[in-house]
């Protein structure tokens, strides 16, 4: 879901010309990339609404939107190479868990087992995602523009502490769903005997993504909290010391 | 001596504890002193290197022993160093030969719980031995129930137990009689790591072979006799590396030395490789992915292949760094590629 990035880290100034018209590039396109991203999820609530308004219902809703999805979660992919080539100071394993469960929900779930996509759960998580990324992206985009107003550093630190739940409470509700579909088609899975001597077993693994939740949901959760504190109390206290 | 003893007596006029978070150690000029005997004592502070408070000093000091103040700190667990985000320093340096005055302020980590290298070898090898066998057995609980305790039909299943079990009773013997470690201890958390992952592959790759519905290698009795004379090779090539590393070090010691190829044409691949030993060991696993044709080994040989480059960059590396003479030809851990 969210990432987490380190507000108020120092960077070291590079008297080296080439490392700061590297960084130059680099800000550019971070500020493009958040940008249209933004721009995407905008795109993504209005339809959304736009729908919901017209029909009154959300049958149909994930149909209308998916392929605006599917591109712009997919493209989140490149914040892990941001990450990688350390042109923002994350760490490339927090970025990547959470990129990857975003992915593995969209393709994975939502897209590959049909019956579920009319689910209220996958409205409730499609809506708290969109909200987050808003939120998130425009942050981003404030920050490099260094001109971040405070309500969306506020939004940013305090409404994931409903969104999170909630986005949780979706996603694992909607693989709960699908479970009964996935053991019938038996789709994604391979059986013994075969040639590579290798089994596997979509619904177990649906069960093990599920239970994984249970230690990951509450670390993300907690270093949010810690960031929150770090950030928005910096605020409040005075310049403590150095 | 008079002089050292005053400042001795009045510890306070030490550094105090809120003084600017500098990192370099205080020195504070010596009178030269008139004694007869050569022996230079020391005054010794150390602090605690994220808070900068004193943890203790220590006057009088002519060697520096381990502190006696903070008993569930034994000394495996203490990191001591000159600087706080520095390298720490070792077991074996001397208190003269360090680059500090008569005055030495020594920075203090808690590295957490220790284990002995010896014990972690021992319990993530044991593992993989005893489970491969249990699923070799076919233990109950594991398979249908009508194929509890019976035997695999295909005699590549057999042979893979062999060299399996090999594998493991050989790693088992070099840990107890071969090895000589760097270290003493490694982070505790290291053995549940380490086991988690040996283990867990070993059931992983077991269950697969040992299955009743398991399917032998395509190419049937050709491929397998292939890759047991791999294996085999490797194994050999694997333990003559071994032993080579042992034979560099005198026992007891931490010397680290260039290895050379010996008399032993096994280890001739050192002219081209830093860590020719895990070169042997990827050779040993790549073969008995294609002796046993089964997809879990052939992960596990590529996890294994990716941690086994990493450490031997890092070896190529110290050893490029410490020695000048390094030969230039050899790559880390295969030969021109890697």
């Amino acid at each position: 879901m969210a990432s987490s990035e380190e507000d108020g880290s120092v960077e070291e100034k590079e008297n080296n010309n080439k490392k700061r018209s590297k960084s130059a590039i680099a800000t550019a396109w971070l500020t493009f990339y958040n940008i249209t991203m933004t721009a995407g999820w905008l795109v993504l609530a209005v339809a959304m609404a736009r729908f919901y308004i017209q029909k009154g219902n959300h049958r149909g809703l994930y149909k209308s939107i998916s392929r605006t999805l599917k591109f712009f979660q997919t493209f989140a992919l490149l914040e892990v190479v941001h990450c990688a080539v350390g042109i923002v100071r994350t760490s490339v394993i927090v970025t990547g868990v959470q990129v990857c469960s975003r992915i593995f929900m969209v393709w994975f779930v939502a897209n590959s087992i049909k019956q579920i996509q009319n689910e209220e759960s996958v409205v409730l998580f499609l809506v708290v995602w969109t909200v987050t990324e808003i939120t998130r992206y425009s942050f981003y985009t404030f920050s490099l523009l260094n001109h971040l107003p405070y309500f969306i550093k506020w939004a940013r630190y305090n409404m994931f502490i409903v969104m999170y739940p909630l986005g949780v409470a979706g996603e694992l509700i909607t693989i709960y769903t699908a479970l009964p579909y996935v053991r019938k088609s038996g789709m994604f899975s391979m059986r013994l005997p075969n040639k590579y001597n290798v089994s596997f077993d979509y619904y177990i693994f649906l069960i093990i993504v599920m239970l994984s939740y249970i230690p990951l949901f509450p670390q993300l959760y907690f270093h949010m909290l810690r960031q929150r504190r770090k950030v928005l109390h910096g605020e409040v206290i005075v310049e403590k010391d150095d | 001596m008079d002089a050292l003893a005053l400042e001795a007596t009045q510890p306070k006029r030490a550094t105090p504890p809120t003084a600017s978070p500098s990192s370099a150690p205080v020195k504070r000029p010596k009178p030269a002193k008139k004694t007869k005997k050569a022996v230079v004592f020391f005054e010794v502070e150390i602090l605690d290197a994220k808070t900068k408070d004193k943890l203790c000093f220590l006057d009088k000091v002519s060697e520096l022993h381990s502190s006696t103040m903070y008993p569930q700190w034994y000394p495996a667990r203490q990191s001591i160093r000159l600087d706080p985000k520095g390298k720490s320093l070792k077991d074996e340096d001397v208190l003269q030969q360090l680059p500090v005055g008569t005055t030495a302020t020594f920075y203090f980590r808690d590295l957490g719980a220790q284990i002995s290298w010896v014990t972690v070898f021992l319990t993530e090898y044991a593992g993989p031995l005893v489970i491969y066998l249990l699923f070799y057995f076919r233990v109950p609980f594991i398979y249908a129930p009508k194929y509890d305790f019976t035997t695999s039909k295909h005699w590549v299943v057999h042979l893979a137990c062999m060299c399996h079990s090999f594998h493991y009773v050989k790693r088992l013997l070099e840990t107890l009689f071969v090895h000589r470690f760097s270290h003493g201890t490694m982070p505790l958390r290291n053995i549940f790591k380490n086991c988690a992952y040996y283990w867990g592959f070993a059931a992983w790759m077991a269950y697969y072979i040992n299955h009743p519905l398991y399917t032998p290698p395509i190419y049937g009795e050709q491929q397998v006799t292939l890759a047991l004379v791999i294996f085999l090779f490797c194994q050999i090539g694997n333990f003559s590396i071994h032993i080579t590393l042992r034979n560099l070090r005198p026992p007891g010691s931490k010397t680290r030395k260039i290895p050379y190829p010996t008399k032993n044409p096994f280890t001739w691949i050192f002219l081209l490789v830093s860590c020719p030993n895990y070169t042997y060991e990827l050779g040993s696993w790549v073969s008995f992915t294609m002796m046993t044709q089964c997809l879990p080994v052939a992960f596990f040989t590529f996890v294994g292949f990716v941690q086994m480059t990493v450490w031997a960059k890092g070896k190529h590396r110290s050893y490029l760094k410490e020695f000048r003479d390094y030969p230039p030809l050899r790559s880390p851990i295969l030969p021109f590629v890697l």
